[in-house]
């Protein structure tokens, strides 16, 4: 297990003053705001334009891997997938999906993964990897547009409850849980920094802070160590029941992969 | 600017408690990249890096406009467009543009090279700015002269810092 | 691995001003950072960027490590004549990527 970095402005959360008592309500379909819209119209601008945004950087090179051979069967994505514009489309809107040999949910990454093991006989990509990025960023940019739809499976029902409650519960040294800022007290600001909704509609996404694409375990990784909390592992249950419940929270909103955030 | 002013801690007990910290980490395996501020620039450094384009040149004040968000979203990616001016006809265009800071570890953001065909004396890019600042503009013209403007940006810290994967 | 993002009009009318964006892949590692066990991160960026009009230089920038990662860089030129844009990134460590678009000017 990794252990809890130092987190500089700790003493920041503390005097934000967010000791509100767990108000959980989920916010109303129409009330639903992507962190587009907290952005400042200058870095609304590098996602708007796809040749001035970094994030399509690694779209092109997810785009390269489809195509490329991998593994024991020298296959690429590309030959059971054909075009991905058309075989892929819709597919990140329904993410985290029931995975039945496995019997419980897995992400897009993990999906990818599964698929380089099982059909290409190849080995898994690292999570955080540049080519799993890539991979991931090119599959979810296919469903740029469309609306998140993840959830209506009654298989995932239970895990969806499992990151409801992951969401709600408060952890860490803060005592923080993510409903707190994210359902409570989302349009303020945390010593200077919008505070959003939460709502999972771009991922992967090039972070200013990162300089570099991520996924939404990083950026939930990150969050935990906020609140200084010990974050879990990539791949980890608990970060894909959490990434469920996210999905499905944000339903009827449409994918921005891959947006930018600050 | 020599390498030990360069690697100049200014507060030394900030130093210790953050490698007692980092220390910890790296025992358990970890070894995350801390982005603690190195030594900054001076104003004295920002008006000889200027001077080193000028010359003994006097500077005007003035043709350039510098936009910048005035209270950035985030220090590490800044948009920024520097513009000039200018007929920009062959006899009469912006040859160069230089953009300087005041408190990152270095002077330097970037020279821009122009020239008649440029059509417009207008460049764009991104910076990384480490603390609140001025930042300056200085552009030369085809006919010699130096005109300047500078606009001051207010920097914060991301709320909670992030350390690398 | 895809390097570079340019945005040139394919088209455009003979003295018409065009504007040219680019987007390079690159950390651009400042050298001030340093690991939580105090080494220092050697400096990688991108140093100078060149574009070529038909082989005539019509822009060029000296890029610092207050460049942010993936640098982007916009600029305008007149369109004269068809031809080809050559982009050269020049960096630490021999670094060296290149990239071309072509333009058709009426």
């Amino acid at each position: 297990m990794k252990s809890i970095p130092a987190i500089i402005g700790a003493a920041l959360l503390v005097t934000a003053g967010i000791v509100a008592p767990l108000l959980a309500a989920e916010i109303a379909q129409s009330a639903r705001r992507s962190g587009y819209s907290f952005m400042t119209p200058d870095t609304q601008a590098i996602q708007n334009d796809d040749t001035a945004n970094p994030g399509m950087l690694s779209v092109l090179d997810g785009a390269s891997l489809w195509k490329d051979k991998a593994g024991a069967l020298s296959k690429a994505c590309a030959d059971c997938h054909n075009d991905a514009r058309v075989s892929m489309r819709g597919i990140a809107a329904r993410y985290p999906a029931f995975d039945q040999a496995l019997g419980r949910p897995v992400n897009l990454e993990q999906r990818i993964n599964l698929c380089r093991v099982r059909h290409q006989q190849a080995t898994p990509f690292a999570y955080e990897s540049h080519e799993l990025l890539a991979l991931t960023a090119f599959v979810a940019e296919q469903s740029r547009g469309v609306a998140i739809e993840t959830g209506a499976d009654p298989q995932l029902e239970p895990f969806i409850a499992k990151g409801r409650d992951l969401f709600m519960h408060r952890q860490g040294q803060l005592n923080l849980g993510c409903t707190n800022c994210h359902d409570d007290n989302w349009d303020k600001h945390l010593a200077g920094s919008a505070i959003t909704q939460g709502q999972p509609t771009g991922y992967p996404l090039y972070r200013l802070e990162w300089q570099s694409l991520g996924s939404l375990e990083r950026r939930l990784r990150s969050c935990m160590a906020g609140v200084r909390a010990q974050p879990y592992d990539y791949g980890a249950p608990e970060l894909v029941e959490l990434e469920l419940y996210l999905m499905s929270r944000a339903r009827g909103m449409p994918v921005e992969t891959p947006a930018v955030r600050p | 600017m020599n390498e030990k002013e360069a690697m100049r801690e200014p507060d030394t007990s900030t130093r210790r408690q953050f490698l007692g910290l980092a220390g910890g980490a790296a025992a358990l395996g970890a070894v995350p990249v801390l982005t603690l501020r190195p030594a900054e620039a001076t104003p004295a450094m920002l008006a000889t890096a200027i001077r080193n384009v000028t010359g003994a040149a006097v500077v005007k004040i003035g043709k350039v406009r510098l936009d910048i968000p005035p209270l950035v979203e985030n220090g590490n990616t800044v948009p920024m467009t520097v513009s000039v001016t200018s007929p920009m006809t062959p006899d009469d265009y912006v040859k160069s543009i230089h953009v300087f800071n005041e408190k990152n570890p270095q002077p330097n953001i970037g020279n821009f090279y122009l020239g008649p065909r440029a059509g417009r004396g207008q460049i764009s890019t991104r910076i990384r700015l480490a603390d609140s600042q001025k930042i300056v503009a200085v552009a030369q013209l085809s006919d010699g002269s130096f005109w300047q403007t500078s606009v001051d940006v207010v920097v914060t810290l991301a709320a909670c810092t992030d350390e690398v994967i | 691995m895809a390097s570079a993002l340019i945005n040139v009009p394919a088209k455009a009318k003979r003295g018409e001003i065009i504007e040219i964006k680019t987007l390079m892949s690159h950390i651009m590692e400042t050298g001030y950072r340093r690991t939580a066990t105090g080494d220092l991160i050697p400096r990688n960026i991108i140093t100078s960027f060149t574009c070529r009009y038909n082989g005539a230089e019509i822009f060029r920038a000296d890029l610092f490590p207050a460049i942010a990662a993936n640098p982007f860089i916009t600029f305008f030129t007149i369109a004269t004549e068809s031809g080809k844009f050559d982009f050269d990134w020049i960096g630490d460590n021999g670094f060296t990527e290149s990239a071309s678009a072509f333009i058709t000017v009426e």
